[in-house]
């Protein structure tokens, strides 16, 4: 297949390639997600590929290697088609059955299924689990049906019609006017109005404009991007070449974290078959618009996820932010007008164009349009991807579709918004998630990392954490956010030890105040939050560090100390064979015990006893 | 100098048409040919580059991805992401740091291990989460560190 040149011939194509497509044919897809790769993956496709070859098969059952489907917990993921039977935690050992019973005689395999912890039951199809059940996956559906590498996967779905429509019979200024009235607000955490950054863009004086798809995913327990990028690379791609014509840039950067190699692969050669498929390059489709895209990888700098620091970095230079009293709409990149988006942002624009914004603007809240995908991980039974309409519920989220919290215990908070956001309490769990409830709260949407704190988790040391990360991520140019950060964590730390004092509490706010108003961007201006929000819901855990020397979740260390219960001890000597100080003294078949002045408190002997005789205080 | 060291820094060179802007890039592919950023390629950089070596100091040292010290045979990544912490990763970094005698951001004297901690790899289902080479080790106790360094010690 040679260049597409114009509208029908896309059509014609796509056409063909449905027709082609028998949706009878035997066909196993394997979640290629770097979740699922991480579970004993390559054993699991090599088996496969043994398998049907063994049976003589190769014509009849195709294998398909797919983007990420979000339900990382169980991974690794297999779906087998047309039967549309969902198998979990899959082994190679359980892969000649998969092909003789499922493909070749439609039975399943019981196993396999994925049990309903609450309910009990069996659930036979991924939308029968209630993992997926509240989810409205529009942007992340397809990431599950296509092969990210084959482009025609993508077009076969109806992939680059919206650009076919956008670049044959819509104006800039309609692209434009289109996404403002679709409320499409930016999905990597600051929410500005989509259309009316392009529209800003699109008025700024000069020839030569740049449009950015921001992929330097850097908060920690965010992974939606990710997945995006390696799942279904050309979604983005075809945002950013709508976006491109709407502002007039001619050239476009995907600046993307070098940690994710998968991703970088996958976006690479989406841009190869985007160009030899004549989407990207000159004259796309006829229409005298031109378009190329280059790929950038990050590296491994948190504050560069900040777009004035992105768009220096994209120099080839130390990433630090600068004042934004010039927009980089205006002057951006290499001092031209520049358009960055977040990765999830640009794969609604495609949905938009194709489905038009009246459609659009009937998801969502008031002010929040559409759907966002969340991270729902830390102490959650259902950790995976989630996409769901702004406007549901904490509740729905962690409980409905994430299961709960793991192993009986009680739900602490959760945080949202990655560094810069907050932790919500339970009392709060009602509250419908869109960028202004979440504000209100003293969190903030985020790039969309939910995480999910039990009654283990010491909200004090949750905040040093957070400091601790943003020290070492602070650019160091602002003297509040450098110096200030450092002050805080100093005090949280003590705090921690068992050396709080009075008045550490009104310091520490009083010092969050100082950075959040003087420093220059982003980073600065948040750090404080997962402070002030574990001082306002959380106070009492504060209290308990500073006036009783106590911590309450039992994980600051310098308040904990570990014993041996005698009655439940077994002396069984496994403990005292673990322990890395040789700290614990005993016996076979009599009860053991921990030198105090050994004991460095690393838990190993807690979570080796089967007797649970170790007990913390 | 050594002579194999240029050649591949030439090589990364030409690869982005001496593209100043590309600095990054260029330094990532060092360090993938070289392990690290030895001091004889970034002079060599400054030299074909034309781009003065502090500014190329500044980038190797604000970005973290980069090394300037020559690291270990095998690398040993501690998750630190938030959902990792919660899950109790602080514990797996210093049992790692106690069984190899090293701190985060160390290389063992043997040249065998270097042991460093990323901010979230996004396979938070499996946290606590440990990588060593790029294979990935989840659900990570401290007890089961050393029966992973085994495999990968110096016998």
């Amino acid at each position: 297949m040679g260049k597409i040149k114009t509208l029908k011939q896309l059509e014609d194509f796509q056409d063909s390639l449905v027709k082609k497509r028998d949706p009878n044919k035997l066909c196993i897809t394997v979640c290629g997600g770097t979740g699922c790769r991480a579970y004993a993956w390559e054993e699991l496709i090599r088996a496969f590929e043994a398998e049907i070859e063994k049976q003589g098969l190769k014509e009849k059952i195709d294998i398909r290697i797919t983007g990420c489907h979000g339900f990382c917990e169980r991974g690794p993921l297999v779906v087998t088609h047309p039967q549309r039977i969902f198998y979990q935690q899959v082994r190679a050992s359980d892969v000649a059955e998969i092909i003789s019973e499922t493909l070749l005689n439609n039975k399943v395999v019981e196993r396999l299924l994925y049990i309903d912890p609450v309910k009990n039951e069996k659930a036979i199809h991924e939308d029968e689990v209630n993992f997926y059940r509240k989810q409205q996956r529009l942007i992340f559906g397809n990431n599950g049906k296509i092969d990210p590498t084959d482009i025609t996967d993508y077009i076969a779905l109806g992939g680059y019609t919206g650009l076919g429509k956008v670049l044959t019979s819509m104006s800039p200024e309609q692209v434009i006017e289109e996404i403002i009235r679709s409320g499409l607000r930016g999905r990597g955490g600051g929410g500005f109005p989509t259309g009316r950054k392009w529209l800003y863009c699109r008025q700024a004086k000069g020839d030569t404009k740049y449009v950015i798809c921001n992929a330097d995913e850097g908060d920690p327990g965010a992974y939606m991007d990710r997945s995006l990028l390696e799942g279904n690379p050309h979604s983005v791609l075809e945002g950013m070449i709508i976006g491109a014509y709407a502002i007039g840039a001619g050239e476009g950067y995907v600046y993307v974290r070098n940690e994710y190699p998968l991703a970088v692969k996958h976006i690479k050669i989406a841009i190869e078959q985007a160009e030899g498929y004549g989407f990207l390059g000159e004259n796309i489709l006829d229409s005298g618009f031109s378009f190329s895209v280059k790929i950038n990888r990050g590296g491994g700098a948190f504050v560069c996820g900040e777009s004035t620091a992105l768009m220096v970095s994209l120099e080839g230079r130390v990433g630090e932010p600068r004042a934004k009293h010039i927009h980089t709409v205006e002057s951006g990149l290499w001092e031209r007008p520049t358009n960055l988006n977040n990765v999830e942002t640009w794969a609604n624009v495609p949905l938009i164009i194709a489905k038009g914004a009246e459609w659009y603007s009937k998801i969502g809240t008031k002010e929040s349009k559409g759907t966002k995908i969340f991270s729902l991980v830390g102490k959650i039974n259902n950790t995976g991807l989630v996409e769901v309409p702004m406007g549901i519920t904490l509740r729905e989220i962690i409980y409905d579709i994430g299961g709960g919290i793991p192993g009986g215990k009680k739900f602490k908070a959760v945080q949202t918004g990655g560094p810069s956001g907050g932790c919500i309490p339970e009392s709060m769990l009602d509250l419908p998630v869109d960028f202004e409830e979440l504000t209100k709260v003293g969190s903030m949407m985020g790039s969309g990392g939910m995480i999910v704190m039990d009654e283990d988790t010491c909200m004090v040391d949750v905040a040093k954490y957070f400091l601790s990360f943003l020290q070492d991520e602070s650019c160091g140019k602002c003297t509040s956010c450098r110096e200030g950060i450092k002050q805080m964590l100093q005090i949280l730390t003590r705090i921690t030890q068992g050396k709080g004092k009075e008045g550490d509490i009104e310091l520490l706010e009083e010092l969050s105040e100082v950075v959040r108003d003087t420093s220059l961007c982003a980073l600065g201006q948040t750090a404080p939050n997962p402070v002030l929000t574990t001082i306002r819901y959380f106070r009492n855990e504060y209290e308990a560090h500073i006036k009783d020397k106590k911590c309450p979740a039992k994980v600051c260390r310098d308040l904990i100390t570990y014993t041996i219960d005698e009655e439940k001890c077994t002396g069984c000597m496994r403990c005292l064979k673990e322990c890395p100080q040789q700290a614990i003294v005993g016996e076979r078949k009599k009860p053991h015990r921990i030198l105090q002045e050994k004991c460095i408190k690393c838990g190993i002997c807690y979570e080796s006893c089967r007797f649970d005789a170790v007990k913390v205080e | 100098m050594n002579p194999r060291v240029l050649e591949k820094v030439d090589r990364v060179i030409d690869k982005y048409n001496k593209d100043r802007g590309m600095l990054i890039g260029i330094l990532q592919d060092i360090q993938q040919e070289c392990q690290y950023l030895p001091k004889e390629a970034l002079l060599r950089l400054e030299d074909r580059l034309r781009v003065p070596l502090p500014r190329i100091y500044a980038v190797a040292t604000f970005y973290k991805a980069f090394s300037l010290r020559p690291r270990g045979k095998h690398l040993i990544q501690v998750c630190l992401g938030t959902a990792c912490h919660v899950r109790g990763a602080p514990r797996i970094l210093e049992e790692v740091g106690r069984k190899l005698s090293i701190k985060a951001g160390e290389t063992t004297e043997d040249f065998n291990f270097t042991l460093e901690t990323v901010n979230c790899l996004g396979a938070c289902a499996l946290g606590p989460l440990m990588v060593v080479d790029g294979k990935y080790f989840g659900k990570m106790t401290p007890g089961k560190v050393e029966k992973i360094l085994k495999g990968y010690r110096n016998e």
